[in-house]
């Protein structure tokens, strides 16, 4: 363990895909974790998950919040991302943003023994999917982002990966997202804007004239 | 126990409302509104309310506890607004309501945002408290709602609501007619205001008497909007000139007409000599003014809060779980969503089973 590291306790929120809370010590450590693959329902089951994490992971306070920033469908992403902010307000403790991609990048590294260039692939609704692509690990432990997260056409994903080797995800590791935190912040690295990587401007149409009635 | 120290989260338009009070003592009525942002589009957009929501709750909670004097761990209750209203932006208050709660360690009370409407009325201290029951008229841009009320945490009816356009909505669309910016009410009130409300008979939306079987207590706005777009068109296409202030105050005329008419048929039919009224249309003057004169001469006595408790605001949605912590009522538990549609006789949503 990082003797630098301020904190000792990391609590991770994301709803970019399902519903993930967990917590993790700051080495790493697997506390708790509670989660829900539905792809809806983050407003129902956030509260619960968030509650049962606490209690599963013990006594102790939390030091820090990691927030997944997405990419990930507009309405639901929020939902994490605000109780996020309102849990570390709660508890006056800082909000740690962190794209939720690495979390499913630090995953297909550590766990799936993944060498080399790939590319984390979500659905972003509307026929597009959401593509990072990383390669291997940087000094901080941190997955390496070698291309940043853009919006492509389904059907053109693998032309734009052009060999690359995709990673097609549905469910996210909250615990891999707040070691992603961890590591972070132990290497004083700040990975993410405050604002949730939407990607995609609000879905409006400027007025024109009013449309004609008739007479 | 002593009076419940509440604070109320309402996202369910575009006010990102913060407030908290103690009992029926307000102290703090915090909103950060995405009006401004909307303007360029004409009306709200959900998507862009629900991403100031977002930005604006964590400021909006520190200066409401600055402005109270209180601390996050002093506090009783969470409450937030489940319903009705947007979804996507209703859900960002209750993503936050459940996180402030669960860090807390403190109750949740999800409740009903119409009947927060007529819990405002509670936080004003210098009239004498709300009689029951009582008729309430809540007109905004989001809704336009005729209830009945018998008990504030118990027993509320809804008589009628709109079949299509807020009334605020109608504001707004006909301002666009009028090439007035956005928000519409002010806007027609101001162009109205050197107008003629008789000058064009424009039509009572639902209130012929075939309409008033089916409809005595509902609203519709679209036909009058039409009308308007009709007459602006035959201006245009005959090359006079708009009489914009006599359009103006026709139309706020009949908007009026219709939603004080029906409010007092309501007081009549049911008998309750009281009417309240509130949401964001309230500060339409035209409106207060024939509501009460109307009011006055058919005996039915009219209560108005504060134009800032009127417009969506999250110290009546903690006013409101205030008055159910009073009266014994367990928390909601964490299981609630966001129901856009949510009926107004659930005064608060999933409330706990009694354990034991
Ligand atoms: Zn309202």
């Amino acid at each position: 363990m990082n003797p630098d590291y301020p904190g000792e306790v990391i609590l991770a929120v994301d709803t970019s895909l399902g519903t993930a809370v967990s917590l993790v010590d700051a080495d790493g450590t697997l506390r708790s974790q509670a989660s829900a693959v539905d792809p809806l329902g983050h407003a129902e089951v956030i509260g619960d998950l968030l509650a049962r994490a606490l209690v599963d992971a013990g006594e102790g306070p939390v030091d820090h919040v990691v927030s997944g920033m997405g990419p990930g469908p507009f309405t639901g992403l929020r939902i994490g991302i605000a109780a996020a902010r309102a849990f570390a307000l709660g508890r006056g403790i800082p909000v740690v943003p962190v794209p939720s991609h690495h979390a499913a990048a630090l995953t297909a590294i550590e766990h799936d023994r993944i060498d080399g260039a790939f590319a984390i692939v979500t659905d972003a609704r509307r026929r597009e999917v959401a593509i990072t692509v990383f390669a291997g690990m940087d000094a901080d432990g941190i997955p390496a982002v070698v291309a940043e997260t853009v919006l492509v056409p389904r059907v053109d994903a693998d032309a734009h990966l052009d060999g690359i080797r995709r990673i097609d995800v549905d469910t996210l590791s909250a615990a891999d997202l707040a070691r992603v935190g961890a590591r972070a912040l132990a290497a004083g690295r700040t990975l993410a804007d405050s604002e949730p990587l939407y990607l995609r401007q609000p879905d409006v149409t400027m007025p024109g004239a009013p449309k004609k009635v008739g007479l | 126990m002593t009076e419940p120290l509440v604070l109320g989260i309402e996202t369910s338009c575009d006010e990102t409302g913060i407030g908290i009070v103690r009992g029926r003592t307000l102290l703090s009525n915090t909103i950060a509104s995405s009006m401004d942002e909307h303007s360029r589009y004409g009306g709200v957009v959900p998507e862009v309310a629900a991403r100031a929501h977002l930005e604006a709750l964590q400021p909006s909670i520190d200066a409401a506890l600055a402005q109270a004097g209180v601390r996050l761990q002093d506090l009783d209750a969470v409450a937030v607004t489940s319903g009705p209203g947007l979804a996507g932006a209703l859900m960002v208050g209750v993503g936050a309501a459940k996180g402030l709660a669960v860090a807390l360690d403190k109750p949740l009370y999800a409740v009903n945002h119409l009947v927060g409407h007529i819990a405002a009325d509670i936080l004003t201290p210098d009239s004498a408290p709300l009689e029951y029951p009582t008729i309430a008229l809540l007109v905004s841009g989001g809704h336009t709602s005729l209830l009945h009320v018998r008990d504030l945490t118990t027993d509320v009816e809804m008589l009628g609501e709109t079949m299509d356009d807020a009334a605020g909505e109608a504001f707004d669309k006909v301002a666009r007619l009028l090439s007035l910016p956005y928000p519409g009410g002010p806007e027609i009130d101001r162009a109205a205001a050197s107008g003629a409300p008789n000058a064009i008979r424009f039509p009572r939306g639902l209130s012929r008497a075939s309409d008033l079987a089916k409809h005595r207590y509902d609203f519709s706005f679209s036909g009058l909007k039409t009308a308007v777009a009709r007459w602006v068109e035959r201006c245009e296409a005959d090359g006079v000139e708009v009489p914009v202030a006599d359009v103006a105050a026709s139309f706020r005329e009949a908007v009026v007409d219709v939603l004080v008419t029906k409010a007092l048929a309501a007081c009549a039919d049911r008998g309750v000599p009281r009417l309240l009224l509130g949401g964001g249309v309230i500060a339409n003057r035209r409106l207060r003014e024939v509501a009460l004169s109307r009011a006055e001469a058919a005996g039915v006595t009219v209560r108005i809060p504060p134009l800032s408790l009127c417009t969506d605001n999250g110290a009546m949605i903690a006013a409101l779980a205030a008055e159910l912590i009073a009266s014994g009522r367990r928390p909601s538990t964490l299981a609630f969503g966001a129901d856009s549609t949510l009926p107004v006789t659930e005064i608060q949503v999933d409330e706990r089973a009694l354990v034991g």
